[in-house]
């Protein structure tokens, strides 16, 4: 039976039926043990590919998340681990890809956009609208004022030095796209990525 | 990269040094172990600390932080004096027999060209003689006393076993019994395989760093070949995504440039862009640098950019510096010189030098976005939280935003790894309450920015208003839709330039970066990406692990830039007729017709070999350079500068001490230490428990690494009174860091020049947000100041002190901020 490890938890989770554990040679034994275990958890949880967020090893990973995707259903994560079909890492993690979980729970996630005015001694929890709003004024206010269209010598330069930003190191490929459209479509040159830090 | 992950496992001799994979990047390192294991491969590291990769070595050296280019000027020495290079490979595929222009000298520590005042050269001697047709003159025979293989060995004579030692502080038999293994892979079946990391690159002369191990490399024959190469491991899962894709101060997608002010017009700009062959027959990608272009051009502003307007030309920003990179921001704006600043999942406050510069750079601030999964000490650098981060907050005028955004497990999209593998990802999970995903956020400002610059008009609108835009649900780009985009598409139909054949049909998904056009019919956001999602599919979405003759390609899994080939340089696996160097491990060879093998030819599918075109096909020449000409700002050879702290002299030029090409601006100058107040040399790294700055945030790894400390070795501790878990003071010229010492013997005194020299290391994870302890966080005490192409900043090497001190009051390792609510929990 050509069975990958994947395909084994899966059925044996999954049927826990004493013919399927039978099937794999477990015979009474295993027909007893199933009887007494509960249901393996992940058997109802979707599995996707993914791969780690931290260094560039890239090791593929399986998210276990619940829920089923239906409208109006909110899915999380419940599980991580190695992808073991994965060339580079096949299945393996580090201390850091074993932990993921625990990054994607974090307490310290945010969930509410926040604003502090000047001045002020707190965050404020903002709506998006307010928060895009009041950001897109500041740029357009700070660009207005100060890009240059011309240099001294009069050649056109169109760049915009006194807004700078700092791109994701973990974000994809295509988001950062977007992001360099946009800031470069706004003359921004002040514009870095983490490659160095 | 120029290797895989896998391809390691066919190395013969693996050198780690600037890194340290087993704890930095564990699954890659395994690689390392089946190569010990499958192919008795020995595995050299040499480190100022005995890190784990050291404890599973078949030889470890000790080396002081900062001099590795001595080290490796040794090796070359090593090898050019024994005779131990590969001798086919260096005259047919290195520019060891170029002659070089009469006038290019090195003096004192300088080369040919110096301004003093610019702290720059003039670089125009560092180049070959040429013919009258251009080419340049060559002397396979080695004699001319000016071709290249004759001035390397005369710039290295002077790195003999007693300087490298006296200068690295490296014991003699060490360096020679590993000059000694490096050299047993100069046998043409032979590989070594170099792995290195930031430290290599986090230095004032980090970019030469790696490029003596390159020099090393290419006399080596170890370039191109399967278990050979650069592999620079990289760090954070997408910075070889975003440096792809431009993201860089001067950088376009796919590593073309930004237009400079010099270059006023389009057509000036591609003159310097333009391919001369510096030896017949030369071929290369970037001949075809207006085509990537304009087709650059058309994805940016589709209709809007056409021949008229030289493709929009103008519409991009020009550079009238070499580029606005962090250093120069921050300087800028602790000068008032910015208002405006956003980091988009980046924590300036604990990544970059010299952290009270970055907190009074950002309170000068009029506003700060900062988007984020992570709760950060950027968006809170505002807050007083005791000693770690002091401050007044109603003196900070600064407006701050702090927008929450989805992280890897709640979106699709590519990353690239570093192997150049683009590998899709897909969505597990919905983001906690309402975080947004990066494109949400970013189009949200592009079309607030768009509609007002529509309606009231403003600075320069154009380029915004007619960039491309033209997605499904334009508040939020599907990642299927950009990554198409970034791929590139026939803009009408496009025919074959040869026969007159239809090639591609209008709107048909491009396969390959050759069928790009430069008279506007093809657009392509990300030349490089070109045939990674095509009219057959989303390529970085397959998931076939087979891999032919386990040669560690796996080249139906996820896709690789450029044109899925999986080892760079790879014509250099063959020899000149075409047949492997290594029959065991061959790559590519010549089958009479075509290349042929494991992996997609870096080279002319059916260029014969006896047309005599050389395996570099990106350089001029065809070959690797071992001569730099102009391409580094501190010479065309490698030279060992001290690192800008620093408690030795530099016993080969006194006078020219430091990379005299690096810039450092006043300020920065101003706060630097100097040996007798600060005696020590620090040295930051990372811990296999802890990413960065992110997994404070997780519990599990906030139990395994919960606090901050320094690293010593037994014979500081003892000198200093300091006993294992101690509270220190640990200093530099900007800043302190009050932490526990960890005494070990990993690190032990070097003699540097008949000088004991104590190193200090200085883990980086900690900081005031997230469940582990508050921490100063290393940057506290680490320099402003860069190497001299990248400005990549030197945190491998600065001086300290360090004190006992008495453990900090209770309140200090609280958390939360004290002028707001005590947040609740975290505290371990
Ligand atoms: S699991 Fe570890 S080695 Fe693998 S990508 Fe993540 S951090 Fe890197």
């Amino acid at each position: 039976m050509d069975l990958s490890r994947r395909g084994f938890i899966k059925l044996t989770g999954a049927g826990l039926a004493a013919s399927s554990l039978g099937a794999l040679g477990f015979g009474l034994a295993g027909t007893a043990l199933a009887a007494s275990v509960r249901p393996f958890k992940l058997t109802a949880a979707t599995e996707t590919r993914n791969t780690c967020t931290y260094c560039s090893v890239a090791c593929g990973i399986l998210i276990y998340s619940q829920g089923d995707r239906a409208k109006n259903v909110r899915s999380s994560v419940i599980h991580i681990e190695g992808d073991p079909d994965h060339p580079v890492n096949r299945g393996t993690l580090c201390p850091k890809g074993a932990g993921l979980l625990d990054i994607v729970r974090a307490p310290g996630r945010l969930t509410v956009p926040k604003y502090r005015a000047a001045g002020a001694t707190e965050w404020t929890e903002v709506s998006w609208d307010f928060a895009l709003d009041r950001v897109a004024t500041l740029m357009k206010q700070d660009r207005d004022a100060n890009f240059i269209a011309k240099n001294v010598a009069g050649t056109t330069v169109n760049r915009w030095t006194s807004t700078g930003m700092l791109a994701a190191s973990a974000a994809s490929n295509e988001a950062a796209y977007v992001t360099f459209k946009w800031a470069r479509s706004l003359g921004m040159v002040t514009f870095d990525n983490q490659a160095r830090v | 990269m120029t290797n895989t992950w896998q391809d390691i496992k066919n190395a013969n001799v693996v050198l780690v040094m600037g890194g340290n994979a087993a704890e930095a990047h564990p699954c890659g390192f395994k690689w390392v172990i089946e190569a010990k294991i499958e192919n008795k491969a020995k595995l050299v590291v040499v480190d100022p600390r005995f890190t784990r990769t050291a404890s599973v070595a078949d030889i470890y050296a000790p080396i002081r932080p900062g001099t590795d280019i001595a080290f490796l000027s040794g090796v070359i020495r090593y090898l050019l004096e024994n005779d131990a290079i590969q001798h086919d490979y260096v005259r047919a595929y290195t520019n060891a027999s170029l002659i070089v222009k009469d006038g290019f000298a090195f003096e004192d520590g300088l080369f040919s060209g110096y301004n003093e005042e610019k702290r720059s050269y003039d670089k125009s001697t560092w180049d070959y003689e040429l013919d009258e047709q251009g080419y340049a003159k060559v002397d396979d025979t080695w004699q001319h006393p000016r071709c290249v293989m004759n001035l390397l060995k005369k710039h290295i004579d002077r790195y003999t076993p007693e300087m490298v030692s006296r200068i690295c502080g490296t014991p003699q038999d060490k360096y020679l019994e590993i000059c000694k293994l490096i050299a047993t892979t100069a046998e043409p079946a032979k590989a070594l395989t170099s792995l290195f990391a930031l430290g290599w690159t986090q230095h004032s002369i980090g970019a030469q760093n790696i490029r003596t191990m390159a020099m090393v490399q290419l006399l080596l024959g170890n370039i191109g070949v399967a278990g050979g190469g650069m592999n620079a491991l990289r760090g954070h899962s997408n910075i070889q995504g975003l440096t792809d894709i431009g993201l860089l101060s001067a950088s376009l997608p796919g590593y073309m440039n930004m237009p400079k002010d010099g270059e006023v017009t389009f057509d000036k700009y591609m003159e310097t862009k333009l391919f001369k062959p510096l030896r017949p027959g030369q071929t290369s990608f970037w001949q075809n640098y207006r085509k990537f272009f304009v087709s650059f051009q058309k994805a940016m502003f589709g209709a809007a950019a056409k021949a008229e307007n030289d493709w929009a030309y103008d519409w991009l920003p020009k550079l009238d510096v070499d580029g606005y990179d962090i250093l120069r921001a921050f300087e800028m704006m602790n000068n008032g010189q910015m208002n405006g600043y956003i980091c988009q999942g980046f924590n300036p406050m604990q990544a970059f030098p010299d952290r009270g510069k970055i907190r009074r750079g950002l309170s000068k601030l009029k506003y700060l976005v900062v988007m984020d999964p992570l709760d950060t000490e950027t968006a809170n650098f505002w807050q007083d939280y005791g000693p770690q981060n002091p401050s007044k907050p109603e003196d900070i005028q600064t407006e701050v935003f702090q927008l929450p955004t989805t992280c890897f497990a709640e979106e699709n999209g590519t990353l690239v790894n570093s192997a150049r593998w683009l590998q899709w990802h897909w969505k597990a999970a919905d983001a906690p309450g309402q975080a947004k995903t990066d494109l949400w956020i970013i189009a949200g400002l592009y079309n607030r920015m768009k509609t007002m610059y529509a309606r009231e008009g403003g600075a320069f609108p154009d380029a915004l208003l007619n960039l491309t835009w033209n997605y499904a649900d334009p508040h939020e780009p599907e990642p299927e839709e950009v990554s198409k985009e970034m791929n590139g598409r026939a803009l009408a139909d496009v025919a074959d330039p040869a026969t007159g054949a239809p090639l591609l049909k209008a709107g048909q998904q491009l396969d390959a970066f050759a069928q790009l056009r430069d008279d506007g019919t093809t657009m392509s956001g990300c030349w490089i990406f070109a045939g990674s999602f095509t009219d057959k599919g989303n390529m970085t979405a397959r998931r076939d692990a087979s891999d032919p003759r386990e040669a560690g390609i796996a080249p139906n899994w996820a896709w690789a830039w450029p044109a899925n080939r999986r080892i760079l340089y790879n014509r250099a696996s063959a020899n000149p007729e075409g047949k492997a160097w290594n029959p065991g491990k061959p790559v590519i060879e010549w089958n009479g017709s075509k290349w042929v093998g494991v992996d997609v030819p870096d080279y002319g599918p059916t260029v014969k070999p006896s047309d005599g075109v050389g395996p570099f096909i990106m350089n001029a020449e065809g070959v690797g350079r071992l001569f730099a000409r102009t391409m580094m700002n501190e010479g065309p050879f490698p030279e060992h500068y001290e690192p800008f702290e620093s408690p030795s002299e530099n016993v080969l030029h006194p006078k020219v001490k430091s990379n005299p090409a690096a810039r450092v601006f006043a300020s920065d100058r101003a706060q630097m230490g100097v040996s007798s107040d600060f005696p020590y040399v620090g040295t930051t790294y990372r811990l296999t428990e802890h990413f960065h700055y992110w997994t404070k945030h997780a519990l599990i790894n906030a139990i395994l690494q919960p606090e901050e400390f320094v690293e010593i070795g037994e014979v500081l501790a003892k000198e200093k009174g300091i006993e294992q878990g101690a509270w220190v003071k640990v200093s530099s010229k900007r800043g302190q860091v009050i932490c526990k010492a960890f005494v070990t013997k990993r690190i032990k005194p070097l003699m540097v020049d008949g000088k004991p020299t104590h190193v200090i290391g200085c883990p980086i994870h900690w900081g005031f947000t997230g469940v582990a302890r508050k921490g100063y966080g290393a940057n506290t005490l680490t320099p402003s100041v860069g190497d001299a192409n990248t400005n990549t900043p030197e945190f491998k090497a600065f001086l300290l002190n360090i004190e006992k001190t008495s453990p900090p009051p209770a309140i200090d390792v609280a958390q939360g901020p004290r002028n707001g609510p005590q947040k609740k929990g975290g505290s371990l």
